[in-house]
């Protein structure tokens, strides 16, 4: 006896249940409530395509909405919970909506577009408040996911008589084996249909296989066929809501398979006649499992209406079980062997029967009504096991690229040629026999796809209006989506819509089979790179030393880099300014770790360099660097640095932090793919090295007490030596102070900042992190790739283009000769001084209110001495503007502030801070 | 995801790998600027074969050209490019 408990109440369950067994096991025929008529439904089938009984499963983090009860085995203590309903599921207001079902007719959504936006809205309101399936947990899910990779010579999908028989060939063959099954015991058709192969074949075959070197994967899932035969399997280790003994819920396999073979089945269809959906209708398959694994018994007055045979087993089954058989409705006009031999045996055989409806109450079946002979004729019952014939689960054969045939006799698709390394095998491509048969009944409540409640008459409807193809029809309408993705409903809309054409079923075309099978929670996909392990981090060298200031940080590309040191509890804002101010009037120092490095040597460096970017490198004599910029093919700039020549043939490139992975597969394809030829060598040395920048009026003298001789000037560098470790020094400014970088080999950069951070401190200076340096570059001009530099500027544009490579041959050139990137009305860089207030950062740039934007801040700060707010911009024609008074103006953070266009320097314009 | 025989590693999965272009996409150094327009802008999709550039970054990191049928991912050979691949 196992306790779990349904909407509140407590219930128990025999163990091997799945929740609709232990529904049914208590007479609970009212499992949930449709998408949008909230009619009621009950569990109409035994497997994964169960439409109607979805459920909320688990609690808090774990809870995992629109399960299907037929798919969850009970566990102790397991919580379930209805759908879609309000305030309770047997009175349910949304089922109101039920009777408003002509306005959500096929097309609703679209043809509601069409009308007023204040209908619309109208509409939408209770539409969100009514429609839909379960609610996503708002909780963070406590367990974790993880992935296994493995590989295999055979992956058999599906545990059936003939999936188990193809793994045991292929392991006892020698051959490495997987075979995997959804369900939580092996068997598939033979649990419902023991024929001569019963439990101990099962059994037996099992520890054969397993014997013989397979493994056997069960409650797993191959839900995804992909290429070269990569198949993804979903396993569940423990059921839906229920609490891991090691934390890991579900397992994620991606297997790579010599061959694939599919013993994946067939489906069961229903069968379209009004009232089609009500509790009490339900699979003749599935009403024959529930009584033969389950052994509960689904109805005691039983009608049964069938295309086919099978069928007949359940008749047989369900009165064996006690229940009494009160029709058998067959659709065909003539008697199969089956039909002749129930006859025989005293079941109320009618042949040429086809539903017309179902009656009964929200919980229960009362009566069915059929058309025999062309006259209607009632009976009470209270279950309708229906049988529309059978389709192929053709999904991973049609994933894998394959192709479908039809098969006539069966009216299905089977596998047809097969793309990748795959063979489909037993009932996936022999259904049984299972002619057609034309609905009788009124369309209206017909519903062929019961989770997204749609009707024969829908499709009527999409046809009327003019939606030809089966995929209008499928957007049209919804029909084919959600969790079952059509598994029951897609061949009953491609026969009405193949009877509406006048053509066969073949020829009204199929949608598309995508992954996944059956839906994989999305935790699963991200396995262990879920929560914080979504994105890796890159630690600085430094870090330890920048975590006891105990700094707020800044995210930047993969890394954390101190944005402030606040002390004393200053905000953001007043560590920031303290920070910058002392850069401006004494010193402060910052890690510049992160900058991109390579180090380019050989005795072609200053050739590839010169390809790599657009400004002159060849000229730049021992010891000395500059500025210098790199073009994308298309002319635009995507990145600026600085290249130091550090030896004959030995140069130093630095590029921006964010883009520093970019510029290393940029570097690497030129070389290896671009100049092969070359005699050089460019290597990534990002982290290889730590950087401190140290800026300000006293840094000359700083760095000279630290290294004990006379520091480079200005765009200079020299090897030094700091506390005994061997550094590089770069004279370069970004702050407009003058100023130095010293790069270390970045583990033993801790002695190297901390002996810099002694003299700093010293001198009355100050550490400061990302948000100074932003104030520090903005005031002086300086670009940021990623603002300024955002991929649309050319160096023209920016006003670098004095410094392009005369000679050219750098990448870009010639797509900077394009004349388009010299025409007027280009953006151009420009500063901007307000009149008055602040300027907001991202707001536009415009002449008036209601213009159109010319133009736009790109980032914005403050003077630090003096105050006033200052940004840098982009507008059109912006060199030729400077005087004139416009708006930048942020609609959405309603912010706004008069400027005046300046040249881009607002600290220092004539550098001469920075020299010596 | 597809199994690209990188030709330093043999067959590895392509979660190792990135594409970066078309061959066809190259924009070679000394291209004419209109020559270099009409690889980057017009570029060819064909329905068949094709060959691509691509790079074993979380392996031995080196590019290569494969060459892939665009709608049924046949991989019909996979070179290696780069100084080391030089005649």
């Amino acid at each position: 006896m196992i306790n779990f408990s349904f909407d509140g109440k407590a219930y128990t369950a025999q163990e091997g249940d799945t929740l609709a067994a232990a529904l049914l096991r208590n007479g609970i025929g009212l499992v949930g409530r449709s998408f949008k008529y909230h009619r009621p439904r009950g569990i109409m089938t035994a497997g994964v395509e169960e439409p109607n009984a979805l459920v909320t499963v688990g609690e808090g983090g774990r809870a995992e909405p629109n399960t299907r009860a037929t798919d969850v085995f009970v566990y102790e203590g397991l919580v379930a919970k209805s759908q879609n309903r309000w305030p309770n599921l047997s009175f349910d207001v949304g089922a109101v909506l039920g009777l408003a079902a002509p306005a959500l007719s096929a097309g609703f959504y679209y043809k509601t577009f069409f009308g007023s936006a204040k209908k619309w809205m109208f509409y939408e309101y209770f539409i969100r408040k009514a429609a839909g399936l379960g609610n996503a947990p708002t909780q963070a899910d406590p367990d974790r996911f993880s992935h296994r990779a493995a590989f295999c010579d055979v992956l058999v999908v599906g545990a059936g008589p003939a999936g188990l028989q193809a793994a045991l060939d292929a392991a006892e063959a020698g051959k490495r084996v997987i075979l995997v099954e959804q369900d939580n015991i092996l068997g598939a058709s033979l649990i419902r249909d023991p024929q001569e192969l019963g439990a101990a074949w099962i059994e037996a075959t099992a520890a054969r296989i397993r014997a013989a070197g397979g493994r056997i994967l069960t409650r797993t899932t191959a839900s995804g066929y992909w290429e070269h035969d990569l198949v993804t399997l979903s396993q569940k280790l423990v059921e839906p809501g229920e609490i891991p003994a090691d934390g890991v819920t579900q397992r994620l396999w991606h297997v790579r398979a010599g061959e694939v073979t599919l013993a994946t089945g067939s489906l069961e269809r229903p069968m379209a006649f009004a009232n089609n959906d009500r509790p009490g209708v339900m699979l003749s398959q599935a009403a024959r499992t529930y009584m033969r694994r389950f052994g509960v018994l689904p109805g005691s007055r039983v009608a049964i209406a069938t295309n086919n045979d099978d069928a007949y087993k359940t008749a047989e089954t369900l009165k064996q079980a006690g229940a009494e058989i009160v029709a058998i409705l067959d659709t065909r006009p003539a008697a199969s062997a089956a039909a002749k031999a129930a006859m025989d045996a005293g079941y109320p055989v009618h042949l040429e029967a086809v539903p017309l409806s179902v009656d009964g109450s929200r919980h229960c079946l009362r009566q069915v009504t059929a058309r025999v002979h062309g006259a209607t004729q009632s009976w009470k019952a209270d279950l309708l096991a229906v049988s529309g014939g059978f389709t192929p689960v053709v999904h991973l054969h049609m994933q894998a690229g394959g192709t479908l045939t039809w098969d006539d006799a069966a009216q299905a698709f089977v596998p047809g040629a097969s793309r990748q390394n795959v063979t489909t095998i037993g009932g996936a491509i022999t259904p049984a026999a299972a002619p057609a048969f034309t609905p009788l009944s009124h369309p209206k409540n017909s519903f062929i796809d019961f989770q997204n409640d749609v009707t024969l008459a829908d499709v009527d409807l999409a046809w009327a209006e003019g939606y030809r193809s089966v995929e209008h029809l499928k957007r049209y309408t919804t029909l084919g989506m959600a969790t079952d993705q059509g598994k029951l409903s897609n061949m009953a809309a491609l026969g009405r819509l193949a009877e509406k054409q006048g053509v066969a079923i073949p020829e009204a075309g199929l949608t598309t089979f995508r992954p996944p099978y059956t839906p994989v929670t999305m935790g699963l996909i991200a396995g262990a790179g879920a929560k914080d392990a979504g994105a890796h981090v890159r630690r600085l060298a430094l870090y330890d030393l920048h975590a006891a200031k105990n700094p707020i940080w800044q995210p930047l590309g993969y890394w954390f880099r101190p944005r402030a040191y606040p002390i004393n509890g200053e905000s953001l804002a007043q560590a920031a300014l303290r920070e910058a101010k002392a850069v401006r009037n004494t010193v402060g120092m910052t890690d510049v770790s992160t900058l991109a490095k390579f180090e380019v040597s050989g005795p072609d460096a200053a050739a590839f360099l010169e390809i790599i970017c657009a400004t002159t490198v060849s000229k730049l004599a021992v010891g000395r660097g500059r500025y210098t910029f790199m073009l994308r093919e298309d002319g635009f700039v995507f990145d600026d640095g600085t290249v130091w020549r550090l030896d004959e043939n030995r140069y130093l490139l630095t590029s921006s932090t964010g883009g520093a992975d970019r510029m290393a597969t940029h570097i690497s394809y030129v070389r290896q793919y671009l100049c092969p030829h070359l005699r050089v060598s460019a290597v990534n040395v990002q982290e290889h090295y730590a950087g401190i920048a140290i800026a300000g009026p006293t840094a000359k003298a700083l760095l000279a007490t630290l290294i004990g001789e006379e520091p480079p000037r200005h765009m200079s560098t020299v090897p030094a030596v700091i506390s005994g470790v061997p550094v590089i020094i770069l004279a370069a400014s970004y702050s407009g102070e003058r100023a130095f970088e010293i790069y270390v080999d970045a583990s033993q950069a801790d002695a190297v900042w901390t002996a810099c951070e002694t003299q700093v401190n010293e001198a009355g200076g100050a550490l400061y992190g990302l948000e100074a340096m932003e104030f520090l570059r903005i005031e002086k001009g300086h670009l940021v790739v990623g603002g300024e530099v955002d991929g649309c500027m050319t160096p023209h544009d920016l006003a670098l283009d004095k410094m392009l490579n005369k000679a050219g041959g750098y990448i870009g050139a010639s797509g900077l000769a394009r004349p388009a990137l010299s025409e007027a009305g280009r953006r151009q860089l420009v500063g901007l001084e307000a009149l008055e207030g602040d300027i907001p950062e991202g707001s536009m740039l415009i002449p008036s209110e209601g213009a159109s934007p010319q133009g736009h801040v790109s980032a914005a700060a403050f003077r630090i001495i003096e105050g006033g707010s200052v940004a840098l911009g982009q507008l059109v024609d912006g060199f030729s503007r400077h005087g004139e008074i416009l708006i930048a103006s942020s609609p959405t953070r309603g912010q706004k502030a008069r400027v005046r266009v300046v040249a881009p320097h607002f600290y220092d314009s004539a550098g001469e801070r920075y020299r010596d | 995801m597809m199994l690209i025989p990188c030709p330093h590693c043999g067959p590895r999965a392509q979660s190792e790998f990135i594409y970066e272009r078309t061959v066809d996409s190259v924009v070679l150094l000394d291209a004419p600027s209109q020559e270099a327009m009409t690889k980057l802008f017009t570029r060819n999709n064909p329905r068949g074969v094709d060959d691509e550039i691509w790079r074993h970054t979380y392996g031995c990191r080196a590019w290569m050209i494969l060459t892939r049928h665009r709608v049924t991912n046949e991989i019909s050979g996979c070179r290696a490019i780069g100084p080391e691949a030089l005649p």
